[in-house]
Order: structure tokens, then sequence, then C-alpha cells
């Protein structure tokens, strides 16, 4: 009897300690979705009435729609690179053990943990040496921003494809080059597609990442070359208004929506 | 098919010798079985024939075409793998038609092979699933059709009944044996498991520790052990040690007088089969055991029941001890813990090895 007491009170103070923790983490964004739909200019509570005003609003602000067109492109192509360098990478960390692989997976899993400020200031830094050197444009560009979303984006893959790759049967290769097929035809036939599900993870998590990063952008973005991040950032020094609101309501649809369609075709909860 | 010769394989890992000078011949369409405890170099062996570990000396032929240094890829050996090892994105029909992709064959006869393959191992109509809807012996029979479309001169089979149940095992055993058969392959398969590597083998090479210590027949090797090693890893013995006083007289550690045939003057060790020996209550005098070449009496220490069969430990003198096995008999002899006996075998029976 104590001891059914007892679990039912155990359960009830889980449950109770993981609802806090949810509803610490989804308040924010309940009140933003609803602060979006505010009818008037000053966030204040009660609302005056609901609108879809502000939604309208971001379209009529260029900068939104660039800032959102930037990085999403920079996403893109940041994400691709990342994967094109942190899938091999992985690979090399699973099945071949050389002298500094320890240290090396640890360097390339480091971009998630040092803090946003300092990876900013070092690549900074690094991009005017280049400039300087080079004597030619670096700092600024497009592609510039994109070497730095690079960075953040392969700790994900890496990450993610390695612990995808440690429940591949590494049979299953030697099975295809006894049928004939030789190191290359392998790996695209058979290695990769049963690595899909990290590849499809760290590719949606890199491309998040990159999509909301604000902090190393910072450092890089140039005159007329501006992240959405920064946008809203820029904006919020002069203006408080919902249309912020809005366009969070949208990024947060866009990534949820992402996560449940990769979710149908992989399951995130396997991989991450 | 064709014949597979492996001539002076050896395989260095620094220091560590996993095969040490393996030489052996497979005919076209011989069933060959390596046999050996973990560890003795016969998956290595294996590997190497496959083109998956390249041999630190040596030569492997393939129906006399030296494939020593030819990749995986260009071999045409088929592998069963202990993991079964098939592609968990590709259905059962895909996975057997991969080989055959490779090869470049036209569509349409990949299309026929491959449920050719499949009829073969009865798995016609399976053709869409993939491998995770399909029991551990689909899976299995699946893994062999894949190697069996390529019609691969070799077939290579590592420890493929492993991970099936001990039933089921004995069904597969059957089944991969008949195949081999009806389609004439050349196959060699490594086991651990002893009762496999007899019910299936045509030959078997027992090896241990890189080296190989006896080829021969089931026979061969129950009957004729090459050494202490392969007396004691095909069947059971019970070892005796001692030393060869003079040629067919044996002395035991604890000093026991043993008739023998031939061994050569010095330390030796005796191997007796446990069924081989007899075994009679003390009180019959001039019983059963009479005429038998040696008979020594001794206290019955352990005695366990194994259903048809029972092994009973005799204690001989303080430094020796005998297994004896007796098929169990309804009003046949079993003695008790405890009990004096009389134990009794021909010279015959004992096998001589020099220790």
């Amino acid at each position: 009897m104590i001891a059914v007491i007892r679990r039912r009170a155990g359960r009830w103070a889980l449950n109770g300690a993981a609802g806090v923790a949810l509803a610490y983490i989804l308040l924010p964004l309940i009140f933003v979705v609803w602060l979006a739909f505010f009818r008037q200019e000053i966030p204040s509570f009660p609302p005056e009435g609901y609108s879809l005003r502000w939604f309208a609003a971001i379209l009529d602000q260029r900068k939104f729609v660039d800032g959102f067109s930037l990085s999403f492109r920079i996403g893109v192509l940041a994400t691709a690179i990342g994967l094109a360098l942190g899938v091999p990478a992985a690979l090399c960390l699973v099945r071949y053990n050389f002298t500094l692989r320890g240290p090396l997976a640890n360097l390339l899993l480091l971009p998630v943990v040092v803090p946003g400020v300092v990876l900013g200031t070092a690549m900074y830094v690094f991009q005017v040496e280049v400039e300087n050197g080079l004597d030619v444009d670096v700092l600024g560009t497009f592609y510039a921003l994109v070497a730095g979303h690079v960075v953040i984006v392969i700790p994900w893959v890496v990450r993610l494809v390695t612990a995808s790759l440690a429940g591949v049967d590494r049979a299953i290769e030697e099975a295809a080059q006894n049928l004939g097929a030789n190191a290359w035809v392998t790996f695209w036939r058979i290695t990769l597609p049963s690595i899909r599900p990290g590849i499809v993870a760290g590719a949606l998590f890199g491309f998040v990442t990159s999509f909301g990063n604000l902090e190393m952008s910072l450092f890089l973005v140039g005159p007329g070359r501006t992240t959405l991040p920064i946008v809203i950032l820029q904006y919020l020094e002069w203006k408080i208004d919902p249309t912020i609101a809005a366009v969070s309501v949208i990024q947060i649809l866009l990534i949820g929506g992402a996560m449940l369609v990769t979710d149908r075709y992989v399951k995130l909860a396997r991989v991450v | 098919m064709a014949r597979l010769d492996i001539e002076n394989l050896v395989k260095r890992y620094g220091d560590f010798h996993a095969v040490r000078d393996v030489s052996l011949s497979i005919a076209d369409g011989e069933f060959l079985v390596l046999l050996g405890p973990s560890g003795c170099g016969k998956t290595t062996t294996l590997r190497m024939v496959a083109g998956f570990i390249e041999p630190t000396a040596g030569r492997v032929l393939l129906g006399g075409q030296n494939v020593t240094l030819l990749p995986p890829w260009k071999r045409n050996a088929g592998m069963v793998f202990q993991s079964y090892a098939l592609f968990p994105h590709l259905t059962v029909a895909q996975n057997v038609a991969f080989g055959l992709e490779m090869r470049k064959i036209p569509r349409a006869d990949i299309d026929k092979r491959v449920e050719e393959v499949l009829a073969l191992v009865r798995l016609g109509g399976y053709g869409g699933r993939l491998p995770r809807q399909l029991s551990g012996g689909q899976q299995q029979r699946v893994a062999l059709a894949r190697a069996l479309a390529i019609r691969p001169d070799v077939l290579l089979l590592d420890e493929p009944l492993s991970n099936l149940d001990a039933k089921l095992r004995q069904e597969v055993r059957v089944e991969i044996r008949e195949l081999q058969r009806q389609l004439g392959l050349t196959t060699v398969m490594v086991t651990h498991d002893q009762e496999e590597a007899l019910t299936m083998a045509d030959r078997l090479v027992v090896m241990n520790e890189g080296l190989v210590h006896q080829v021969g027949s089931q026979r061969d090797l129950y009957e004729r052990p090459a050494d202490r090693f392969v007396a004691g890893f095909v069947g059971r013995s019970t070892f005796l040690e001692g030393k060869i006083d003079t040629p067919g007289r044996f002395t035991t550690q604890g000093g026991l007088v043993l008739k023998c045939v031939g061994g050569t003057t010095g330390p030796a060790v005796l191997s007796l089969r446990p069924e081989r020996v007899e075994i009679a209550p003390v009180s019959q005098e001039g019983g059963p055991l009479a005429g038998l070449d040696n008979q020594l009496q001794g206290t019955v220490e352990f005695v366990s029941y194994l259903g048809s069969l029972i092994d009973i430990h005799v204690r001989l003198s303080p430094a020796d001890r005998l297994v004896v096995q007796i098929a169990n008999r309804e009003g046949g002899f079993a003695p008790d813990v405890g009990q004096s006996v009389h134990a009794g075998w021909p010279a015959s029976a004992g096998q001589v090895f020099k220790a």
C-alpha cells in the first residue's frame, strides 16, 4: 500500500517537474504568437482587439523580405557545404582509428560550445587578415557569411551522422563489395542511404541553427546585406510594435513545419 | 563453380600471427568446413579468400586464377555473413538483384533470376518485403539467395547459422547442404560449432592459433585425431598425463600402468573417448570386462544424467580421473556416487600423443 502511494507520488512529482519545464519553454512562445494578433501598436494587456495587420505590415517592409531571403539562401548553401564536409568527416571519425581522432572529434563539435560572440570575433579577425593578405574583398561578402555559417552547421551534421553510423552494420558494406560494388558505388548505394536519417536530421538542425544565428552574423554582415535575426534586432531598437511577433510566428511555423515533414520520413526522436 | 586453392597463406598484425601458414585445396563442388575455437584464424582465412583482408604472404587461387591481390568486387565469390548483412533500405528482391545489377545484366534477366533464386530458397512471393519484416530464418535465406544469385565461383559461409535458434539451425543445416549438393557449389564454411561442422562437411579442417592441426573426414578426426588439440576439440576425450616407458606401455602420473598401442619413449598423454570405456560393478568377478587390455578399479566421484546418456567420473588414483559415458538402457548398470567400480578398455581405444 505504502509502496503504491510512493510510486504514485513519484510519478506525480516527475510529471509536475516536466510540466513546469515545458511551460517555462512554451509560455514565451505562446505569448509571442498571441501578441502577433493584437490590434493595438503598443503591446499591453488585455488586448484591445485582434487583427492580421502586422502580418500584412511585414510584406510592406522590404528589409524583412530581403533579410528572410538572405538568411534562407545562406542557410541552404551553408547546409549543403556543411553536409559535403561533415558526412565524410563523420565517416572518418567512426570508421578509422588514427592519432588525434579524439581531439579532432571534439574540435568539430566545438563551434556549438564556443559563445557566438567569441566565434564571431575570431571569424571577423580572420577574414580581415585574409582580406589584407590576399588583397581581395572578403568581409561583408555573401560567401564570407556562408563560410562562417558552414562552421556552425558542421557540428550538427557530424554529431547526428556519427550517431546514425553507429547503428549501421559494417558488414553491409562488405556485402556490397562482395557482390561486385566498388568502394564508390558502395558508398552511394549502401552507406549513404543507411545513414539517411542522420543526414536529414543533421541538415535540418544545421539549417535551423544557421537561419536563427545572430551573434556571429553580427560581425560578418556588410552594408545592404543583413540576415533576418539582425533585421529583427535593428527593428526592435526603434519600435516595439507586434510586427516582430508576426515575423517570429512565421519563423516558428516554418521551422516547426520543416520538423514535422522531416519527422514523417525520419523519426527525429531516434537520432537526436 | 571452380576449385579453390590456398597456398601458404599468412596474416600478421604486428607481432600477432592471426594465420601462420595455411595451405588448402578445395575441389570443385566440395563442402569444406573450417572448424576451431574463436581466434583460431578461420575467419581471417575466409576473409582473405573473399578479399576483405590482404594476406601478409601466400596466394589465393580461384579456378586456377591468382586473385590474391584483387579487390573483393573483382572476385566472383558469394559470401553469407554471420549477421546476414542484408541492405536494410532495399527490399528482398532488390537485395538479391544487387549483385546482378553490378554485373550489368539486363533488367528483364535480373527479374527472372531473382525470382528463380528466391524460389530456390522457398521465399517466392517475399520479394517486396523489407528485411526487417522477415524472421531470422527468412533473413538468412535471403542472404543465401543473394550470394547464389551471382552464380559465384565459390560460396563462403561465415558462421551462417549462429544467429538462429537451435531447432531452426538443424533444419537450415540440411537445407543448405542439399542446395549445395544440388547446385554443385564449391563451399567453404567457418564455424566453431562442431556438430554443425560434422553434419555438413565433406571434409573438415581443424584450426587453432593460426595453424591447421588436421584435415580430414569426420571419421578421421574422431577416430584418428592428429594431436591432443584435435582429440579434445572434436568430440570429448579424457586425457591421462604420464609417460611411455616402452612402446605399448604407459605409466600415468598417479602410477597406473596401462597398455596402449605404439608411442615413443618419453613424456606423453593418453587420450580416451568416454564411450569407449566400459564400466561394471566391482562384485562382478571375471565379468564383462574380462578380456579387456586395461582393467582398473576406481571410485565414482560424479554422475551426470543426460537423458539418453549418463556421464560417470571415476577416480582411478589420486592423480587420475576418467570420464565414462554409458547408454541409458533399461536395467543397465548405473552406479551411484561413492560406489567402487571396474573400468576397462582395449589398448586400441587409447591414443597416445607426445606431451
